[in-house]
């Protein structure tokens, strides 16, 4: 199979998907659609479901030997999940970043250029490790220690580093899961400028614990709870203004003004 | 408000007795690695205590015997060459003839100063002995040691000595043989060390105490002209001198109780005490002997190098391979939860049934391909497969299930977080292993690697089983050797009875240890370079 990019106003979707771990029901019937080049915020109770379903979105459960995926992701009208659909391509086009920032043990500049290498890129390496360091912000900061190790930046500058990572091998979505939760407010801050800097050309699903920073940042939100056999699922999906004001389920409201989760 | 923890004066007592606590343990610890470090120490001593020390040794013939006599012989058999019992004979005769040149002591030439003239040896005299002529010879002032060589011994006339000098034939007056001024000379001028004289000079002193076949085989053997001085001597050394070891000391022995060790060595005709320091260069160059004199681990070394050479490349990369495969791929079926019990199992396995099965799989059923038949290159004394080939895949067999382990270890420690990064870059599995999960698990699989080889290399029951041999004079000169290893020879050494023998073991422990200390130096250095931690 051959993912083409092709003009859509979702870039990608599920239809009642369901996630089970063994037996254990985890996600049932999540049908989403996100957003060409919109920011999506993920919420919801720990435990219901937002990181799996993230995590469906570029084939990461596959790493999980007991997850069993039911239902469709349809990333340019096709089903990623069709047998011949090679997880490998759907990663080189959805990227991800984690909760904690994960540099690899090399160089600021092998941490960008890597990605890129091992996918083919055949043009300009240094332009376009300068490129991804300059869209995520962190250009200036390393541009005289590319050889210096990607550990010895700060947790902030090690998760725009990851960023850059990841856009390096152009990415038609980003997937973000938790990806301040690891760091201090003003790290924080300028991580949601970045993702509004980037959601220009890129789409970003991001998940998120912190209420604030979905309302602040996100264009579309999902909002996730559990049933109580502890099922996850998607109670309400909608533009964030109006998730946040006028929600139309009850258990949103309580959510979100903090009378429970 | 009653307090449910304890308060005041029981509160003192209660964290009193916790730190006592800890202290008994901490003191238990420090125990624990004292006696370890004493146990290590006492090893080494012992080892040391063995490896030098004095030692009786008996010549057939004393090597500066063997020297003086050749050319005292040389001297007395020279052309014109007349003996004399009485010293005062030899001074007038001397003084009544130009062309002759003599020998004296200090004192008979001084007892005949007024007819005889000292010739002055260049270099400092000669203490002990006089070289004199006739008053009436006016050429002779002095001469070299050099000189003084061939005026003894072989020059015809004095001008074969220095052309300057007259051409009138040398006439030689000489003490009789056994008199201290004529060994004083010989001692002086040529000196009584085999191993500081010429090939020629050695090769007569072989002739004249070895039969004229043994000599012959000796130069079938390889031409005289291709020989090295140090060829000869040894030679000689082993035909001729002929030392054995009667009895040897410890050290211990040899710097408390030297007046034992002096009192036992008078008891012993012939022999002379020296000495010895068991371990030395010759010890690790010289290959296997009968002989404890001439017997070295040369051959024991390369044995051992070549069979831990066919482990390392047999046992780390199926050993890493396994591990990846067992890590990265398997599933956690009951298959592979089977074959990881096993593995730890195989771990455990008492060594001599790796013995027993290497016998029996590399030995006997794959003969023809471990000796190396089937290629044509075997040698034919080792067609059943006793080589070095089948020794190396019994001890990689051994070790393997110790580099898995170990590798698995490494390859798990690696955070999930990289793996994770990579694929979501898009890499595939394989990418992700090799450029990530290995490089930081290098580290730790080196240190298991190490630990194993370290075990293969001192590894003596399963070679037995296999076949190492026991006495072998030859160099292993490939995979399909036979061979011996130098735990194989420690224990040989150790079971003879000769004393020699155990000092010889001795210097073998010391020389696999610090074979060890290397082997595991150079893997030390090899994980800190590959190890560039960020």
């Amino acid at each position: 199979m051959n993912i083409q990019t092709t003009a859509a106003t979702y870039a990608i979707e599920t239809r009642n998907l369901n996630v089970y771990y063994g037996d254990f029901h985890a996600v049932k019937d999540v049908n989403l659609r996100i957003h060409k080049n919109k920011i999506t915020a993920l919420i919801g109770p720990s435990g219901c479901g937002k990181s799996t379903v993230l995590r469906c979105f570029n084939r990461m459960n596959d790493l999980i030997p007991s997850a069993r995926i039911e239902g469709d992701v349809l990333f340019h009208g096709k089903n990623i999940y069709d047998p011949d659909v090679d997880p490998v391509q759907v990663r080189r086009r959805i990227g991800m970043v984690f909760q904690k920032p994960n540099p690899f043990p090399k160089s600021i500049y092998d941490n960008v250029a890597w990605g890129a290498k091992i996918n083919g890129f055949k043009g300009d390496l240094d332009a376009l490790v300068q490129e991804s360091l300059e869209r995520a912000a962190l250009w200036n900061e390393v541009k005289d220690k590319l050889d210096a190790s990607g550990y010895s930046l700060s947790g902030g500058q090690q998760q725009r580093l990851c960023i850059a990572r990841a856009l390096a091998v152009k990415p038609d979505i980003i997937l973000m899961d938790e990806p301040t939760s690891a760091l201090d407010p003003i790290a924080s801050l300028r991580i949601e400028e970045l993702m509004w800097e980037l959601a220009q050309d890129v789409t970003i699903i991001v998940v998120t614990h912190n209420m604030q920073q979905a309302a602040r940042v996100s264009d579309y939100t999902a909002f996730f709870t559990v049933t109580p056999d502890r099922t996850g699922y998607m109670e309400e999906f909608g533009e964030t203004p109006q998730i946040f004001t006028t929600p139309a389920s009850k258990i949103t409201e309580d959510y979100i003004t903090g009378r429970f989760g | 408000m009653t307090s449910y923890f304890p308060e005041g004066d029981e509160l003192q007592k209660f964290v009193k007795r916790r730190r006592q606590k800890g202290l008994i343990w901490r003191s238990l610890f420090l125990l624990a690695t004292t006696l370890g470090v004493i146990v290590l120490m006492v090893l080494l001593v012992t080892i040391i205590n063995d490896s030098m020390g004095y030692a009786a040794v008996a010549y057939k013939i004393a090597p500066d015997e063997l020297v003086v006599g050749f050319y005292r012989g040389m001297m007395l058999d020279a052309p014109r060459a007349q003996t004399y019992t009485d010293l005062d004979d030899l001074a007038r005769a001397l003084a009544g003839n130009p062309n002759a040149v003599g020998l004296l002591d200090p004192a008979a030439f001084q007892a005949h100063a007024d007819i005889l003239r000292q010739v002055q040896v260049a270099g400092g005299d000669l203490s002990g002995v006089v070289v004199a002529v006739s008053k009436d010879n006016d050429w002779v002032q002095n001469v070299t040691i050099l000189e003084l060589t061939p005026l003894f011994t072989v020059a015809e006339t004095w001008s074969d000595v220095r052309p300057g000098w007259p051409d009138a034939p040398v006439h030689r007056a000489l003490p009789e043989a056994g008199s201290p001024a004529l060994d004083a000379f010989v001692t002086q001028v040529y000196g009584d060390d085999p191993a500081e004289q010429p090939i020629e000079a050695l090769l007569a002193m072989l002739a004249q105490h070895r039969s004229a076949g043994a000599l012959r085989q000796f130069v079938a053997e390889k031409p005289l002209a291709l020989r090295t001085q140090e060829e000869v001597l040894a030679i000689l050394e082993e035909q001729v001198l002929e030392p054995t070891v009667v009895e040897t000391w410890s050290l211990y022995e040899s710097l408390f109780d030297r007046a034992a060790i002096k009192e036992a060595a008078a008891g012993m005709p012939d022999a002379h005490l020296e000495f010895r320091r068991w371990i030395t260069w010759d010890f690790i160059t010289s290959p296997q002997s009968s002989q404890p004199e001439y017997a070295g681990v040369r051959t024991a070394i390369l044995g051992s190098l070549w069979v831990v050479f066919i482990t390392l490349i047999f046992a780390v990369p199926v050993g890493i391979g396994a591990a990846i495969y067992l890590e990265e791929y398997g599933s956690g079926s009951w298959l592979d939860q089977l074959i990881e019990t096993n593995i730890n199992n195989l771990a455990g396995v008492p060594s001599i049934i790796y013995g027993m099965l290497g016998l029996a799989v590399f030995v006997r059923a794959l003969g023809p391909l471990t000796s190396g038949a089937i290629f044509g290159v075997g040698d034919p004394t080792t067609s059943n497969g006793r080589t070095i080939l089948s020794a190396g895949l019994t001890l990689g067999l051994l070790i393997l299930p110790i580099i898995i382990i170990n590798a698995r270890e490494a390859i798990r420690a690696v955070p999930q977080a990289f793996r994770e990064a990579s694929l979501g870059l898009g890499a595939t599995k394989w990418q992700t292993i090799w450029h990530h999960v290995l490089p930081n698990a290098i580290p730790g699989i080196l240190t298991g690697s190490i630990l194993a080889i370290s075990r293969a290399f001192g590894e003596t029951a399963p070679l037995i089983v296999v076949g190492a041999s026991t006495a072998i004079f030859l160099d292993p000169s490939g995979p399909f050797s036979k061979f011996t290893t130098l735990p194989i020879q420690i224990y040989q050494w150790t079971a003879r009875p000769q004393a020699a023998f155990q000092n010889l073991a001795a210097a073998a422990i010391i020389v696999l240890l610090a074979l060890l200390l290397a082997l595991n130096a150079f893997a030390i250095y090899l994980r800190n370079r590959y190890a560039v931690r960020y």
